[in-house]
């Protein structure tokens, strides 16, 4: 009675389900091959050149006639960009998380809350055009000895992009902070400030580093912004108002490049994009622990 | 002659005017009243009160006086107002948007919704225990620290001392005195209770409001619990919503019993308990609809 009459049903059920499951590992093989080639290239990079050369040189110079392979100038221009950025963005997005989730009415939530998050939207290479020729003409003003190219303005730029990314997550953090801790703050006779930043604020903080954690993890790997507007010079400084260039700027220099198949200096882009693959990693998966904690707190 | 003087005088009411403070209950407490407040004084006088929330009128004319250091409770069926009308009496329900209370409520006989009111100030002296422990993510020092410091209270010993206190008063000194520093949530659910009352306690006020304090808790905590508000009664006046008849009948000394928004029934708890005036008030407290 109850026997599918009908094979071809069947075999359609379990096409579909094939289908479905191709799609689902795909994204699976991908990040899978990406890793392996990473790692191959990087294996191959490490057979010419030392890591303690790669941790410790100054230079960074693969396409000179004397060639240096130290990481270090890179990773100084990315922390640079880095942290002029979230010198801009957690305070920026912390605070409008703050007035978002504490202050702000339902309806101005609603109406303000996407509109922040627009700012995410924004094409980075418009960014970085804006940065280029609209923020360091500005600064020229205030410094004037500032170079074109100068990891200053990228990185302020950089900022306000990952504002959203920050206030958005943050403000959902404090919004999932259960109103009766608020109540019992209210009750002991806080004022409106002292319940913002004494009580929701510490409550969510794990969200709020899971937050940031993820908006540095994406300034680490902000490649259009800086390639454009920072310059493509890799200068061991911390000067924010030279040119200097990030890792991610290098790869996107030495890819646009015509530099040879499996030479040396087509290996460093591997090795560069591996690093900057194992800094967001990680940062990544600090961040998705940190709001995993903070979601078995309060449920 | 007359005309300048009216004039004089009329300057000096305004400048009077204009430099009139805003009402602290604190200054009128410690100006005196309340060390003449013997028990059994009028603490809290709603009059004729009535609070809605948008349209949606959820006391209506509401009448109670609350003794100073007695147990008041508040009893009623689900949604009939209890815990709104508690909420009232510390200004709690200012949180909600689009609420308006119309009538009077007097402490010590200050109108407490008059415009002047520092609802902070009301709150210190009006202390709040909610339905469901909700002790902040912080120590278990922090968790009462916090209250004192934010009134001001520096004096790292002053706090110390009445972190003790508090905890002394609300029975759980005794059981977290060697973890002051384990956070408040790795209590169980009557400790965490019993933290928020201390919490209460800490800053001193004269009255202690509990929203359904015990409706999370299991019978041994409850017990516990109980034992404590009935010890409070020497030194604070409380106002306590219970949907548990037998907790109302064992604590209060008067019973309140409200029903969609209006008072049916207020006094003695015996007598209200074993002769009820009302019909409904008798089917009500002997179980037969609620």
């Amino acid at each position: 009675m109850f026997e599918t009459r009908n094979t071809a049903v069947r075999v359609k059920e379990m096409m579909v389900e094939r289908l479905l499951q191709f799609c689902s590992l795909l994204s699976v093989f991908t990040t899978m091959a990406i890793i392996y080639i990473l790692m191959s290239e990087t294996w191959g990079f490490f057979q010419k050149v030392s890591l303690w050369e790669f941790l410790t040189d100054t230079q960074w110079t693969p396409l000179f006639t004397i060639k240096h392979f130290g990481i270090m100038p890179l990773l100084c221009g990315t922390m640079l960009t880095t942290v002029i950025a979230l010198m801009v963005a957690v305070p920026t997005g912390l605070i409008s998380a703050v007035y978002l989730s504490e202050y702000a009415s339902a309806s101005v939530r609603k109406i303000v809350k996407p509109i922040l998050e627009v700012l995410a939207a924004v094409p980075t290479v418009v960014y970085g055009y804006f940065a280029l020729l609209f923020v360091t003409p500005v600064l020229k003003k205030i410094f004037p000895d500032i170079s074109g190219f100068n990891s200053l303005s990228a990185g302020l730029v950089m900022g306000i992009m990952i504002i959203p990314l920050v206030s958005s997550l943050s403000e959902d953090a404090m919004h999932a902070v259960p109103m009766r801790l608020r109540e019992g703050a209210y009750a002991v006779g806080s004022q409106k400030i002292q319940v913002a930043f004494n009580i929701v604020l510490p409550a969510a903080l794990s969200g709020i580093s899971a937050a940031i954690i993820l908006a540095v993890s994406r300034a680490i790997g902000e490649t259009m912004i800086v390639a454009i507007a920072a310059g493509q010079q890799p200068h061991l400084t911390l000067n924010p108002l030279v040119p200097i260039e990030t890792i991610s700027a290098y790869i996107v220099q030495i890819s646009l490049g015509d530099t040879p198949h499996g030479t040396l200096e087509y290996k460093t882009i591997f090795v560069c994009g591996m690093t900057l693959f194992m800094m967001t990693f990680f940062l990544n998966m600090m961040s998705f622990k940190l709001r995993k904690r903070f979601q078995e707190v309060y449920d | 002659m007359k005309p300048y003087f009216q004039e004089r005088e009329k300057k000096m009411l305004v400048a009077a005017e204009q430099s009139k403070p805003s009402i602290k209950i604190t200054d009128h407490i410690y100006a005196g009243n309340s060390a003449n407040m013997r028990n059994g004084d009028t603490k809290i006088q709603v009059e004729r009160f009535s609070f809605r929330y948008g349209a949606n009128k959820v006391l209506k004319d509401v009448s109670l006086n609350v003794r100073a250091r007695e147990v008041t409770s508040i009893i009623g069926p689900s949604g009939c107002g209890k815990s709104t009308l508690l909420r009232c009496f510390n200004r709690m329900n200012d949180l909600i948007a689009g609420t308006r209370a119309d009538g009077n409520i007097l402490i010590e006989g200050q109108d407490i919704y008059d415009p002047r009111v520092d609802v902070v100030e009301l709150r210190k002296k009006v202390g709040m225990v909610f339905q469901k422990p909700n002790p902040f993510p912080k120590t278990i020092f922090d968790n009462i620290a916090y209250g004192l410091r934010i009134n001001g209270i520096r004096q790292k010993s002053e706090i110390i001392q009445r972190v003790e206190q508090s905890l002394r008063d609300s029975a759980l000194w005794e059981e977290v005195k060697d973890r002051l520093t384990d956070s408040g949530l790795s209590l169980s659910g009557g400790q965490q209770q019993r933290l928020c009352v201390a919490r209460a306690l800490a800053i001193q006020p004269e009255i202690v409001l509990m929203d359904e304090p015990a409706s999370a808790l299991d019978p041994i905590a409850t017990a516990k619990l109980e034992e404590l508000i009935v010890r409070l009664k020497e030194k604070y006046t409380i106002v306590i919503v219970t949907h548990n008849m037998q907790q109302a009948a064992r604590i209060s000394d008067k019973t309140a019993f409200l029903m969609q928004g209006e008072m049916v029934e207020f006094g003695v708890t015996k007598d209200i308990f074993t002769k009820p005036t009302k019909k409904i008030t008798e089917e009500y407290i002997t179980g037969r609809f609620g």
